[in-house]
């Protein structure tokens, strides 16, 4: 069975459907978004602020009157970018780390092992803000303290997966046919190991999305004028008596994002048929 | 029982070690001279020279570590610049702040979301099963700031029942606690049912339906007894997230606070107090795990065996 399938069978369950489409249709807003608004996300129009939704501003305007809608837009491109970007390297940081800690054991794993059981234990916010502290704020800080923040999880898994496959009869056979440890590694112990860390990718992009919005908010993340949730949140939270509609709408949007992310790996999980396999022990 | 804890808190030493050079390497890794880093803008150089020879700027790294860990193992943790204070007298201010919200927090998790999980699972497939996972889902997806956020308009700014921010009184408490427990709830609701779920199905529930025992005893004090050592592992691991959890929501209820305290500093650069504050957090984690651990053995009959 082949991950397309499964990706398939889960676009038919209720659950899978709603999610997923949700998903499309949010990449296809961001991806589209100077296309589809006539606004633009960063020329201010003050005497036009703090308008509650209408028709012309159907999400009403922030305090720059800028359009809630068309930043709602760009701020998906951010927040989607930063957080799959982040989880990209994270991930394949992780299983470079955690394929050759499972495989070649030894000192190197020990060594592996600890650093991966000293991160983990903290949360990944406090972990991200002392990275964020080290880089500064901004895009390429926000995307290097997520990926760093959830590096620890992404190793621990893949490792386990090592583990578990590696004492498997194929692989001793491929070992005394003389296959090189590059090619037992590429070949046969990453494919079978890579469906439980790719759903823990995607379910780690949720958190990733709040992470990166929770440091929007602190103000550490992208830069204004640049459109991000969580920056939108951070002026929308100053502005909470005045124009509460500024801070609603993007949470609204990360939140239904993060359902939708969550609804769908579990499907996925179900499809796949992995539950088992994604503990991290 | 206290052999093991004497071995796990020795454990920690390592962990604190570890965590203390990254903390201190923060300071030389952020870009500029790490003098510049340690005193307000527009110095003299006589201010900047006594920085220098007070941290030993102008000696190896490794002394320098030594001489910034000897001072915070003695208890100082350098001059905040901003507030020209001790940043000891910083930490002592906001600590017991979050040390409150936190610890109502986890109370709260632990409490509501064992409750959560044995309805759920005495209901299971259920429709209020359902309504009580579907809440928990949502409890756990939402961002928690956000969330405070609308708590305040909600019931704060319409219904008046709440103060909007600070923390002088016992209900300015309520929301804070309830924003930063629910993530936890969430995630205790879940573990519970599914433990639940698991134990329900094990021989030894079996023998106790065929002694004719009521079923709803049989949940209560033998599954649940059963069903809430994963709980406490979680809970276990959870203690951290808690004051992760509370280091935003302290900065959107404006309560002082580690986290509140922290952000600040982010923001106006002054190391000093971010190291303290990201070291104070991470040994409350530390120790929170190693207390969430003790726990774990002391509950479990087979981990107490196999300390023996």
């Amino acid at each position: 069975m082949t991950g397309f399938d499964a990706i398939a069978r889960t676009f038919r369950t209720p659950k899978g459907a709603l999610a997923g489409g949700w998903l499309v249709v949010l990449i296809l807003l961001a991806v589209f978004a100077p296309y589809l608004t006539i606004y633009d996300y960063a020329a201010q129009d003050l005497p036009a602020g703090f308008t509650p939704p209408n028709a012309d501003h159907w999400l009403g305007t922030d305090e720059f009157g800028r359009d809630l809608l068309t930043r709602i837009f760009y701020g998906a491109r951010t927040s989607l970018s930063v957080s799959s970007i982040a989880i990209g390297l994270s991930v394949f940081t992780g299983m470079v780390l955690g394929a050759a800690a499972g495989y070649f054991g030894g000192r190197f794993d020990r060594a592996v092992t600890v650093v991966v059981d000293l991160t983990w234990s903290f949360p990944e916010i406090l972990v991200a803000l002392i990275l964020v502290a080290i880089i500064g704020p901004g895009i390429s800080g926000t995307m290097a303290a997520i990926g760093v923040a959830y590096l620890a999880q992404f190793t621990r898994l893949t490792r386990a997966q090592i583990m578990a496959i590696k004492g498997e009869t194929y692989i001793e056979a491929a070992q005394s046919l003389g296959g090189s440890h590059a090619h037992i590694l590429m070949k046969h112990l990453l494919p079978n190991a890579l469906a439980p860390v790719l759903v823990s990718a995607m379910l780690a992009t949720g958190d990733a999305i709040i992470l990166e919005a929770t440091l929007g908010f602190f103000g550490l993340g992208a830069q204004p004028p640049t459109a991000s949730w969580g920056g939108m949140m951070s002026s929308g939270a100053a502005q909470l008596f005045k124009g509460p509609w500024i801070i609603i709408f993007p949470g609204l949007a990360v939140a239904t994002t993060v359902i939708a992310i969550n609804l769908f790996g579990d499907a996925l999980i179900r499809a796949l048929d992995i539950r088992a396999r994604m503990r991290l022990t | 029982m206290l052999a093991y804890t004497l071995r796990r808190l020795l454990l920690l030493i390592p962990v604190f070690l570890a965590v203390s050079v990254v903390i201190f390497a923060i300071i030389h890794l952020i870009p500029g001279d790490p003098v510049d880093n340690l005193v307000r803008v527009g110095s003299t150089p006589e201010q900047k020279a006594e920085i220098t020879a007070r941290y030993g700027l102008d000696k190896p790294l490794v002394v320098q570590y030594g001489i910034w860990l000897g001072g915070v193992l003695q208890g100082d943790l350098g001059t905040a610049i901003i507030a020209r204070r001790p940043v000891t007298q910083l930490i002592a201010q906001n600590l017991p702040d979050s040390l409150a919200l936190g610890g109502f927090a986890l109370l709260f998790s632990t409490v509501v979301g064992i409750m959560l999980g044995v309805i759920a699972a005495l209901n299971r497939d259920r429709i209020i099963d359902q309504i009580i996972m579907g809440g928990v889902l949502l409890g756990s997806t939402l961002p928690s700031f956000w969330l405070g956020l609308l708590m305040i308009l909600l019931f704060s700014v319409q219904l008046g029942w709440f103060p909007v921010s600070g923390a002088r009184t016992w209900s300015a408490l309520v929301l804070p606690v309830l924003t930063v427990g629910l993530g936890g709830t969430a995630l205790v609701a879940r573990v519970t049912r599914v433990a639940m779920i698991d134990a329900a199905g094990r021989d030894f529930v079996m023998l106790l339906h065929a002694k004719g025992l009521h079923p709803l005893r049989i949940q209560l004090r033998h599954v649940l007894r059963h069903a809430l050592i994963p709980v406490v592992t979680i809970l276990a691991l959870r203690i951290g997230w808690v004051l992760g959890g509370a280091v935003t929501v302290e900065v959107v209820f404006a309560r002082p606070g580690l986290g509140t305290l922290l952000i600040k500093s982010l923001g106006q650069h002054d190391y000093p107090v971010v190291q303290a504050c990201l070291l104070m957090l991470a040994v409350a984690v530390m120790l929170g795990t190693l207390l969430g651990d003790i726990c774990q053995a002391a509950l479990d009959p087979r981990v107490r065996a196999a300390l023996r």
